[in-house]
């Protein structure tokens, strides 16, 4: 599988839901497996807030292997022997999408110029993609987390492009809390007096303490408390003793502090910021007149839908509210609650019931 | 359909092609599966069991994880021909309530359950003087999911009350199909085709 970054132009302006517009989007996307001749058996997921394309191919930063290469590729749950599956980096975000580090008209990087955008736009620019590869209809939107926002905005907005719809760890909303710990990212983003007011793409230092603490605290929040206690307990680093002073005495210090800065090599600030907003701002009800069974009204989709249990950013009680308004809506739906010990991030682990849902719900 | 167990089975025959059906208390997906590839039925199920739902999710049928007590409340009415509920009435907190809203979501519902008045229970209880094991109650007093054991005479009385009505009935002894003579002794379960009086 390649790693190459490949980048279409958008033939037209990007219209988006704050106002105006965005011209001469890029979108870059990675492809997998063939698209049938009827282009019947095309699959788009969606990545995740600090995802990207690189789904089952080696990151171009990192060197590492794609984020969900456990789960798809040649006979895995999602067989690239069988389906096409696209997935583009969302605008906003910076593996080659436009975002607030690309070029503006005046040349200069976009940096806070850059429009607030929603989980619409971002799945927008993913339709507009979809057009420009000649894929009418999806056999399938799938993703996790801000990527089953997608989905679930896909399948509200553009009911007629994709058979099923397919959301892990998601939730229809931005709860309170979820709100809180995002806008703890972006103080501590913003409270780094290297972010400059976003202006920092030409400067000698980047605003990494600060991107670094924001990805140590949402890291927080995608592992659950038995999770963290079993891998690190109260155990030291490297050491027999606590040192008495502010060093990473314990594990669980090293561990997040390795997190932070391994983040900010492959992410940048502008875009942590304007992906949290989005998805702070995203309330699939509220684009619906308050109701969120009238946001499947017209859909003709089966959707399937997967919490885990040790999953407390995006509750099971999520999922269930999202159940609840596709049963009054009569779509066929699918729900369950599995058992995994890692917390939010479970969606990217080793989880065989995931496996088996996933194929399950995509072959049937 | 071979495969099905005997009430499933009835219920398989009789229920109408390319109708609408939500069987609560699923399982493993066995009658969602042959409606599913017999009838061309949009089959819907609920479980509470996770591995069930996992396991019906696999096969590709449209199955939720939930409690009926609690999220049958969450379906509008009518919103399906027929609502089923083999051998789980038993299990409900209230079955009188579960009943009411099993006539709510669907237009018909089939209910099968043990019958506790089954000459094998009453024998077990008057001459043994103990909870009756059998193999349709396989489940020792302490362990069982069962919570209100009914008689075909009482569930009878119960859908009288509730101004349900019986349009057909069928009863089980050793997975096969009895007459309808004395079914209150000779029966071990029993299967209901109902509709709102």
């Amino acid at each position: 599988m390649s790693a190459d970054v490949t980048r279409l132009a958008l033939p037209d302006p990007l219209p988006l839901d704050g106002g105006g517009v965005l011209d001469q989007v890029v979108i870059a996307y990675q492809t997998y497996g063939e698209l049938a001749a009827d282009g019947s058996n095309a699959i788009l997921l969606c990545h995740a807030l600090s995802g990207d394309q690189h789904v089952a191919s080696l990151h171009p930063v990192t060197g590492r292997p794609g984020w969900w290469s456990r789960m798809v590729g040649p006979g895995k749950p999602i067989d690239t022997d069988r389906f096409h599956v696209v997935c583009a980096n969302v605008i906003g975000s910076c593996m080659g999408s436009t975002g607030p580090a690309s070029a503006a008209e005046d040349g200069a990087p976009f940096a806070m110029r850059f429009p607030v955008i929603t989980i619409r736009d971002m799945v927008r620019a993913h339709i507009a993609l979809l057009d420009a590869l000649g894929i009418e209809r999806l056999h399938a939107v799938v993703g996790g987390s801000m990527g089953g926002m997608q989905a679930l905005s896909l399948a509200a907005n553009w009911p007629e492009r994709a058979g099923r719809v397919l959301a892990i760890a998601t939730s229809s909303r931005h709860s309170a809390q979820n709100i809180a710990f995002h806008e703890l990212g972006r103080q501590a983003i913003m409270a780094d007096p290297a972010w400059s007011g976003g202006d920092y793409y030409s400067a000698q230092i980047q605003p990494a303490a600060g991107l670094a603490v924001a990805r140590m605290a949402a890291h927080i929040t995608y592992l659950s408390e038995a999770a963290l206690t079993g891998k690190f307990g109260r155990n030291l680093q490297d050491r027999e003793a606590k040192s008495f002073g502010f060093d990473a005495d314990f594990q669980v210090e090293s561990y997040l502090r390795h997190q932070g800065s391994g983040f900010t090599r492959r992410f940048d600030a502008n875009s942590y910021l304007y992906i949290t907003r989005a998805m702070d701002y995203f309330d699939l009800a509220e684009e619906h007149g308050g109701l969120l069974a009238n946001a499947f009204a017209q859909t003709g989709a089966r959707f399937c839908l997967v919490s885990f249990d040790s999953d407390w950013l995006y509750p099971t009680a999520e999922s269930r509210h999202l159940v609840h308004a596709l049963n009054a809506s009569g779509a066929p739906v699918s729900f369950v609650e599995l058992s995994a010990p890692h917390g939010h991030d479970s969606f990217l682990l080793d989880v065989p019931a995931l496996d088996r849902v996933v194929k399950g719900f995509l072959d049937g | 359909m071979a495969d099905l167990r005997p009430d499933l089975a009835v219920i398989a025959d009789h229920i109408r092609p390319h109708s609408r059906v939500l069987d609560i208390g699923c399982g493993d997906g066995a009658l969602l599966a042959a409606l599913r590839d017999g009838k061309q039925v949009d089959a819907r199920g609920m479980e509470i069991d996770g591995g069930c739902v996992e396991r019906c999710v696999a096969q590709g049928l449209s199955v939720v994880q939930g409690d009926a007590g609690r999220d049958l409340a969450e379906y509008p009415g009518a919103s399906f021909d027929y609502a089923v509920l083999s051998q789980t009435l038993q299990t409900a907190s209230r079955p009188d309530r579960m009943l009411t809203e099993l006539l709510r979501v669907g237009r018909r519902a089939f209910v099968s359950f043990p019958n506790f008045a089954y000459w094998r229970m009453r024998s077990s209880l008057l001459l043994a003087g103990r909870m009756p094991v059998t193999r349709a109650l396989p489940v020792s007093w302490y362990e069982t999911q069962n919570i209100h054991h009914m008689t075909v005479k009482d569930f009878e009385q119960l859908a009288s009350d509730l101004d349900v009505r019986l349009e057909r009935r069928w009863f089980f002894t050793r997975e096969r199909p009895i007459r309808p003579a004395a079914a209150n002794w000779r029966a071990e379960s029993a299967l209901y085709e109902l509709q709102r009086g």
